[in-house]
C-alpha cells in the first residue's frame, strides 16, 4: 500500500468532476420537486441524455451539440412523464418507474452501435497565467466548462426560486396546488415546464457522464447515479445551496474509494465500490430523522394529483 | 343606486345535478347584497362563475356596463372583482407578503408591498405583520391576509364566502364594521352566508337561492330570522326536543390532558380536564384551529398520552391504542368525514368493517366475515336513511350528508357508552343535520356520555347540557348551557371564563 | 373539446379492459418501434407473442415461459401487497440476490452430503435472505422516517457488489479452475431445484409462486391484515382511525415481499441457473414491477401478467436469432407497456365528455384550454 500516491490536490480536484454529474441532476429534480411533482425517473431521463449526447457528439464531432441533443433526449423523456402525470393523472411513483425502466432499456437500444467508440474531447478552463496558481489553479481553475456550468445554474435556480414572481409561482403551486389554481395560476403548464427543465439538467448529467467524465458509452452506466441524486435534493432539504455541498461530498467519497482502490488498500474492491450507496443510506437517515425539519422544508404538495373539478 | 353587476339567466350543470338554474339578479354599487341559501343550494357554484373559475354553461354576466364573462379568476381580478374564499387560499410555508403579492397582478417590490400592507392593514384596523410565516397565524388572522390581499387591488366587488364561520362574535364585529366602511367607500360586497342574523345586521339586500334557483329577494332588514329561515328552506324545520334527565355516574373523565400536535403547524393541548356523565351531552366550542382536532385525536387513541390522563369507566385509557379504547366503549367520529373517518375510494361494507369489526364480531380468527359486515352496513343505511344506491357503492360517491349520517350512525349503533364527534353537521343539509342531532340526543338519553365538538355556538345551544370553549389548546370549565348567551360565550372563545364573563 | 370527469367509483370494466388495451397499444407502438430499427413490424410482433405459444417450438418455449414467469410472479405478488399500502419496495432485486445468495451458502455449507433436510433449509435460509435485506429499508423508515423506495434501491447495488464478491470469494467454486462463480447446485442432488415432471418446466419456484397467488387472494381479500394494507394505502388517516399501527404494515409489507423475493433467487439458483455467477440477476425484480402494475395489483392478474411478461422474454430472445432484434428493444418494450398501462389507467377513475362549445360569447382575451386545469 502506497498512501503517498493520494495527492491532495487532485483529489479534491477530481472529487468536483465526479460530483458534477448528479448535481446537474439534482438541481433539475429540485425544481421539479418545488413545483410538487416528484419525477423518479432521473435515472431513466441520465442514461438518455448520456446516450444521446454521445450518439451526437461522435456523428457530428460537436461535444457541444451533443450536450444539446442531451437536454433535449432528457426533456423529451420528461415530457413523457409529464404528459403521463399531470394531463393522465397517472400515479407518480409508478409512472417515475416506468421512465426508468424504459430510459435504460431505451438507450440500450439506441446505444448498440456505440461501445467501444471514443467521444470527441471536451474543451477545459485554461488560462495560463492562473491554471499556473499552486494548488488553488489545479483545484478550482483547470477543469472543463461543464463543472463551472453546473455550479453557474445552481446559483441561477437559486436566484429564480427566491427572488423572481416566476419562482414564487412554481414555489407556491408545489405548496398548495389548489390555491394556486383558484388565484389563476396555470398549475399543469408551470409543472410541465418544470418537470422538461427537469428533463434537461438530467440528460445534461448524463451526457457528462458519457462524454467528459468517463468518457465513452457502456449500457447502464448511470448506476444508480439517477437515484443518489434523488436523495441528494431530500438531504439538501429543497435548498439549492445545499446541494452544492451534497454532491462534493458524494463525490468525494467515489474519489476517495477509486483511489484507495488504486494503491490497493486491503478491502476487497467490491466492498469499496458499496461506499456511495451506503453512504447515501446513511445521509439520508441523519437528514430524515428530523421530521420536523423535512415535513416544513418539503413542498406540501409533493407527490399528489391535481384535478379542478370544474 | 347604479347596478355594478348584473347577472342574467346563468345556468350551470353538472352530472346529474343543475348547480345553477337561470339565475339573475343585479348588485348595486356600494351595496351589501347577501347570497342566501343552504349548503348544497349553488352559492359556490355561482361566484365561482363571477370569479372566472367556474365558466357558465348559459347566461350573461355585465359589469360596470360591458359585458363580462371571465375566462380566468386572472381576468375577473382585472375587471375589479376580488374574493375571499371560505376554505382559504393560503400557502402555509410562505411569509403574510409573498401570499399577498401571489394574489396581484402587478405586485410592487417586496419593501414597497411591505409598507403598503401595514398601511392598509391599519387603516381598516386589520393589522398585519408582513414577514410572518402563514403557517404561524390564527385563522382569523388568515383571514385578514385575505382581505387584504384582496383590498390592495381597489376592487369595486368583492366576494365573501361564509366569512365569520371562523372567527369569534368579537371577531365579526370587527369584520362587520371594515365592510361597512367599504361599502361607505362605494365597495359592493356580495356577501354569501347561512347565518340569518348576520345578514339582517349587515346586509342591504339578500337573493335567497334553493336547489339552484333564485326563489326570493327581500330587504334582510324588514325580515324576521324566521322568515329568512321558511324562505330558504321552503319549510318548517324540526327541531330536536330536549329532555332534561339527571345525569348519571360519570363515564368519560379527562385529567389534566396535554398533549403536543403532530403537524406543524398544529395545536398543542395544554392541561385540558372535564368530566362527562351518563345522560349528559357535552358541547365543546371555539374557533377552529384552537386544538379540537388534536383533542379528538387524543380521545380516539391516534395520539397517545400518559396512562392517567383519560379515564372510561374507571379505566385509565390514555396510553391505549384506538382498537383497545373501542372495546371499552369509546368511539369517535372525526370531523373529516373522507380520508379520516372514512376510506373514499372503499365500499360502505369495508367502510363498516373499519371501525366496527371488534364490537359487531365482523371477523373469526383474523378472517373477515363479509355477510356480517353487509349486514351490518345495510342496518347503519336503513336506520339512518342514508341515501345510496347500494352498500357495494364508494364513500366518495356518497353526498357529504349521507356520508356523514353513515359515520355517525356506524358508531351509534355499536352501542357506545361514550361518543365523541367533531364537527357532526358540517357541511350537512338541514334536514340530515337536524337528524344527527336528534340521534346523538337520542343516544344520551339512553345512557351513553356524548361530547360534541362544533363551531356552530346554536348547535352546542341546542343540543349541550353543559358547554366549555376550546381557546388556543386549553378548555374553559365547563358551564351550564342554560345559563349562557351567545355573548358570553364569545367572551369565552376569547380565552375568558365562564365566571368572569359580566352577566 | 374534452373534458375529464371523476367518476363516482372506479370502474370495474375498464380495470380489466386497460391492460388488454395496453398491450395491444404496446404492439402498435413497438411495431412502430421495431420498424424504425429497419426490421419487419408485423413478423416481429408475431414473433415475439405467437411463436412462442403456436410456433415450430412452441412446446420447449411454453415449458421456458413457466420458468421465466415463476419468479416473476413470485416477486411481484409480494411487491403488490406494498404498492398496494403505499409501500414502494423497489429493491427486490437486491432481495433476489441475497436470497440467492443464503440459500445457496446453505445449501454448498453441506456438500458433498447428501439429505433431504438441505433443500427445505436453502428455501428456508432464502426467504430469510430476502426477508432481512428487505427489513433494511423497513427499520430505517420506521426508526428514522427514511423514504423506503430510495434505500432498497440503493441496497440493490450494495446487493449486486456483494454478489461478484462471493462468487469471487467465499462461494468461489474450489474446483473451478479459477474461474469466478460458485459449484453448480443442479449437480448437487440435495441442494437442486429440478423440474419436477420432466418437460413441463414445472420446479418448485413455479410451484411456490401458484400457491402465493391462492394465498396472496385470500390475504388481501379474507383476512383482517390484508384488509388493513388496503386501508393504509388507500387513506392513511382513516387507518390510524382504524386503530391500524402503520409500522406493522411497513414491516409485514416490506418483509413479505423481501421473503417471496428472496424465495424467487433461491428457486432461480438452485433451479435454472445453477450457481451463483457475477451475473446471476437478470432484472427481475425490476421487471416484476411492471407485472405487478400489469396485473392490477390483483393475484390473479398478476398470475397472467407473470405469464404475458414470460412471453415475451422468450419472443423477445427468438426474435433476436430470427431477425436480429437486439436484446434491449424488449426492455424498452416492457417499458412501453407500463407506459400506455399508466396512460389508459385514466379511463377507470375518469370519463371523458364531449363539451360542446359555449353559447357564451368570449369577451375576454381567449385563454388556453383548462380542461384539466
Amino acid at each position: 500500500m502506497d498512501f503517498s500516491a493520494l495527492s491532495p490536490v487532485a483529489l479534491i480536484a477530481s472529487l468536483m468532476v465526479a460530483s458534477t454529474p448528479i448535481l446537474l441532476a439534482a438541481i433539475g429534480e429540485l425544481v421539479v420537486e418545488k413545483s410538487g411533482v416528484l419525477n423518479l425517473g432521473v435515472e431513466g431521463m441520465m442514461i438518455t441524455g448520456a446516450i444521446f449526447g454521445f450518439a451526437i457528439s461522435v456523428e457530428t464531432g460537436s461535444p457541444w451539440l451533443g450536450l444539446v441533443a442531451a437536454m433535449v433526449g432528457g426533456a423529451g423523456m420528461a415530457l413523457i412523464f409529464g404528459i403521463l402525470t399531470q394531463v393522465f393523472l397517472s400515479n407518480q411513483v409508478a409512472t417515475g418507474l416506468a421512465l426508468t425502466l424504459f430510459g435504460l432499456g431505451f438507450s440500450a437500444l439506441v446505444g448498440q452501435s456505440y461501445t467501444g467508440i471514443k467521444p470527441p474531447p471536451f474543451p477545459r478552463l485554461d488560462i495560463p497565467a492562473l491554471t499556473e496558481i499552486p494548488y488553488i489553479g489545479k483545484i478550482l481553475l483547470n477543469h472543463d466548462y461543464m463543472v463551472y456550468i453546473s455550479l453557474g445554474l445552481v446559483l441561477a435556480v437559486w436566484y429564480f426560486l427566491r427572488f423572481t414572481r416566476k419562482g414564487l409561482i412554481l414555489r407556491s403551486i408545489g405548496e398548495n396546488h389548489t390555491a394556486a389554481h383558484a388565484l389563476g395560476y396555470k398549475v399543469i403548464r408551470v409543472r410541465l415546464l418544470a418537470i422538461m427543465f427537469g428533463g434537461a439538467c438530467a440528460g445534461l448529467g448524463g451526457a457528462y457522464l458519457s462524454l467528459i467524465r468517463v468518457p465513452q458509452w457502456t449500457e447502464g452506466m448511470t448506476a444508480g447515479a439517477g437515484w443518489i441524486a434523488l436523495a441528494l435534493v431530500v438531504f439538501a432539504s429543497w435548498k439549492p445551496g445545499r446541494l452544492i455541498i451534497g454532491a462534493y461530498l458524494f463525490g468525494g467519497v467515489t474519489i476517495l474509494q477509486l483511489n484507495l482502490q488504486a494503491v490497493g488498500v486491503n478491502i476487497p474492491v467490491a466492498y469499496l465500490s458499496m461506499a456511495p450507496y451506503v453512504i447515501t443510506i446513511l445521509v439520508l437517515v441523519i437528514i430524515s430523522s428530523d421530521r420536523k425539519k423535512i415535513s416544513l422544508n418539503a413542498p406540501a404538495s409533493l407527490g399528489r394529483v391535481f384535478h379542478a373539478s370544474n | 343606486m347604479t347596478a355594478l353587476l348584473t347577472l342574467d339567466g346563468l345556468t350551470k350543470a353538472y352530472p346529474g345535478v343543475i348547480a345553477n338554474d337561470s339565475v339573475s339578479f343585479e348588485i348595486g354599487e356600494g351595496e351589501i347584497h347577501a347570497l342566501l341559501g343552504e349548503n348544497g343550494a349553488g352559492k359556490s357554484t355561482l361566484v365561482k362563475m363571477i370569479y372566472g373559475l367556474v365558466r357558465p354553461d348559459a347566461g350573461h354576466m355585465t359589469f360596470r356596463g360591458k359585458p363580462f364573462h371571465p375566462g380566468e379568476p386572472r381576468a375577473a381580478r382585472a375587471a375589479g372583482v376580488a374574493m375571499v374564499f371560505q376554505h382559504f387560499s393560503l400557502f402555509e410555508a410562505m411569509s403574510v407578503a409573498e401570499n399577498i403579492s401571489l394574489g396581484m397582478e402587478n405586485p410592487p417590490s417586496r419593501r414597497q408591498l411591505a409598507a403598503r400592507i401595514r398601511e392598509v392593514s391599519n387603516a381598516y384596523k386589520l393589522p398585519l405583520d408582513p414577514d410572518r410565516i402563514i403557517g404561524d397565524l390564527s385563522v382569523g388572522e388568515r383571514q385578514r391576509v385575505e382581505i387584504i390581499r384582496c383590498l390592495l387591488q381597489n376592487p369595486k366587488l368583492l366576494i365573501m364566502d361564509e366569512p365569520t364561520s371562523v372567527l369569534t362574535p368579537q371577531e365579526v364585529d370587527v369584520l362587520f364594521e371594515t365592510l361597512n366602511k367599504l361599502s361607505s367607500e362605494g365597495t359592493a360586497i356580495l356577501y354569501i352566508s347561512h347565518k340569518l342574523e348576520e345578514i339582517r345586521t349587515l346586509c342591504h339586500h339578500a337573493t335567497i337561492l334553493r336547489h339552484g334557483k333564485v326563489v326570493d329577494n327581500c330587504d334582510p332588514t324588514q325580515q324576521t330570522a324566521r322568515r329568512l329561515a321558511e324562505m330558504m328552506v321552503g319549510s318548517a324545520l324540526h327541531i330536536p326536543a330536549k329532555k332534561n334527565l339527571h345525569p348519571g355516574e360519570v363515564l368519560l373523565e379527562v385529567d389534566h390532558l396535554s398533549a403536543r400536535s403532530r403537524t406543524p403547524f398544529g395545536t398543542s393541548l395544554k392541561d385540558i380536564s372535564l368530566k362527562v356523565r351518563s345522560g349528559e351531552v357535552m358541547g365543546i366550542g371555539g374557533v377552529a384551529g384552537n386544538g379540537q382536532d388534536e383533542l379528538l385525536s387524543a380521545l380516539s387513541g391516534e395520539i397517545l398520552v400518559k396512562r392517567e390522563m383519560i379515564r372510561v369507566l374507571n379505566v385509565d385509557t390514555g396510553d391505549l391504542r384506538p382498537n383497545e379504547r373501542r372495546e371499552l366503549g369509546l368511539l369517535t367520529a372525526p370531523e373529516e368525514r373522507l380520508g379520516h373517518a372514512a376510506a373514499p375510494n372503499m365500499s360502505l361494507t369495508e367502510n363498516a368493517m373499519l371501525t366496527a369489526h371488534q364490537r359487531q364480531k365482523l371477523t373469526t380468527g383474523g378472517f373477515l366475515r363479509w355477510n356480517a359486515a353487509r349486514g351490518f352496513a345495510r342496518a347503519i343505511v336503513k336506520q339512518f336513511d342514508v341515501r345510496t344506491p347500494g352498500i357495494a357503492n364508494a364513500a366518495r360517491s356518497l353526498s357529504g350528508g349521507n356520508l356523514q349520517k353513515f359515520v355517525i350512525g356506524r358508531e351509534i349503533l355499536q352501542n357506545p357508552r361514550v361518543l365523541v364527534v367533531n364537527q357532526p353537521t358540517w357541511g350537512v343539509d338541514a334536514a340530515a343535520a337536524s337528524a344527527i342531532r336528534q340521534a346523538l340526543m337520542n343516544l344520551a338519553e339512553a345512557g351513553a356520555a356524548v361530547v360534541v365538538i362544533s363551531q356552530d355556538l346554536d348547535e352546542l345551544l341546542e343540543m349541550s347540557d353543559r358547554l366549555a370553549i376550546l381557546n388556543e389548546g386549553r378548555l374553559s370549565v365547563p358551564a351550564e348551557a342554560a345559563d349562557l348567551t351567545i355573548e358570553a360565550i364569545g367572551l369565552m372563545m376569547g380565552g375568558m371564563e365562564a365566571a368572569d364573563v359580566p352577566a | 373539446m374534452f373534458r375529464l370527469e371523476a367518476r363516482p367509483q372506479a370502474s370495474k370494466t375498464w380495470i380489466v379492459l386497460t391492460p388488454i388495451l395496453a398491450v395491444v397499444a404496446t404492439m402498435f407502438a413497438g411495431g412502430l418501434l421495431f420498424a424504425a430499427l429497419g426490421k419487419d413490424p408485423v413478423a416481429s410482433i408475431q414473433l415475439i407473442f405467437w411463436d412462442p405459444l403456436f410456433g415450430e417450438f412452441a412446446a420447449m418455449d411454453r415449458v421456458d415461459i413457466l420458468k421465466k414467469a415463476g419468479p416473476l410472479i413470485l416477486i411481484a405478488l409480494g411487491l403488490s401487497i406494498g404498492f398496494r399500502a403505499g409501500i414502494w419496495n423497489i429493491g427486490a432485486e437486491g432481495q433476489y440476490i441475497m436470497g440467492a445468495i443464503c440459500g445457496a451458502a446453505v445449501g454448498l455449507a453441506f456438500y458433498p452430503m447428501e439429505a433431504t433436510f438441505i433443500f427445505p433449509l436453502m428455501v428456508i435460509a432464502g426467504a430469510l435472505g430476502g426477508w432481512a435485506w428487505a427489513m433494511i429499508p423497513a427499520f430505517l423508515k420506521n426508526r428514522f422516517g427514511t423514504n423506503e423506495i430510495l434505500v432498497s434501491l440503493m441496497l440493490v447495488y450494495v446487493a449486486e457488489h456483494f454478489l461478484s464478491q462471493m462468487s469471487l470469494g467465499l462461494l468461489k467454486n474450489p474446483e473451478g479452475r479459477g474461474f469466478p462463480g460458485s459449484r453448480n447446485l443442479q449437480q448437487y442432488a440435495s441442494a437442486s431445484n429440478p423440474e419436477l415432471f420432466p418437460g413441463t418446466g414445472m420446479h418448485w419456484g413455479v410451484i411456490a409462486a401458484l400457491v402465493a397467488v391462492i394465498a396472496a387472494y385470500i390475504l388481501m381479500n379474507r383476512h383482517l391484515t390484508g384488509f388493513q394494507v388496503r386501508v393504509t394505502g388507500e387513506s392513511p388517516r382513516a387507518a390510524a382511525f382504524a386503530g391500524i399501527i402503520p409500522r406493522r404494515i411497513v414491516v409485514f409489507c416490506l418483509g413479505t415481499s423481501g421473503a417471496l423475493a428472496g424465495l424467487a433467487g433461491l428457486f432461480e439458483v438452485s433451479g435454472p441457473a445453477g450457481q451463483i455467477s457475477i451475473d446471476f440477476n437478470q432484472g427481475y425484480g425490476f421487471t416484476a414491477i411492471i407485472v405487478a402494475f400489469l396485473g392490477r395489483l390483483n393475484p390473479f392478474g398478476i398470475l397472467l401478467a407473470g405469464l404475458l411478461m414470460g412471453l415475451t422474454y422468450i419472443g423477445g430472445n427468438l426474435a433476436e436469432q430470427a431477425a436480429g432484434l437486439p436484446a434491449a428493444a424488449i426492455q424498452a418494450f416492457q417499458g412501453m407497456l407500463l407506459f400506455f398501462l399508466l396512460a389508459f389507467d385514466l379511463l377507470s377513475n375518469y370519463r371523458i365528455r364531449r363539451v360542446r362549445r359555449r353559447v357564451v360569447p368570449q369577451v375576454t382575451e381567449p385563454t388556453a384550454s383548462q380542461e384539466t386545469a
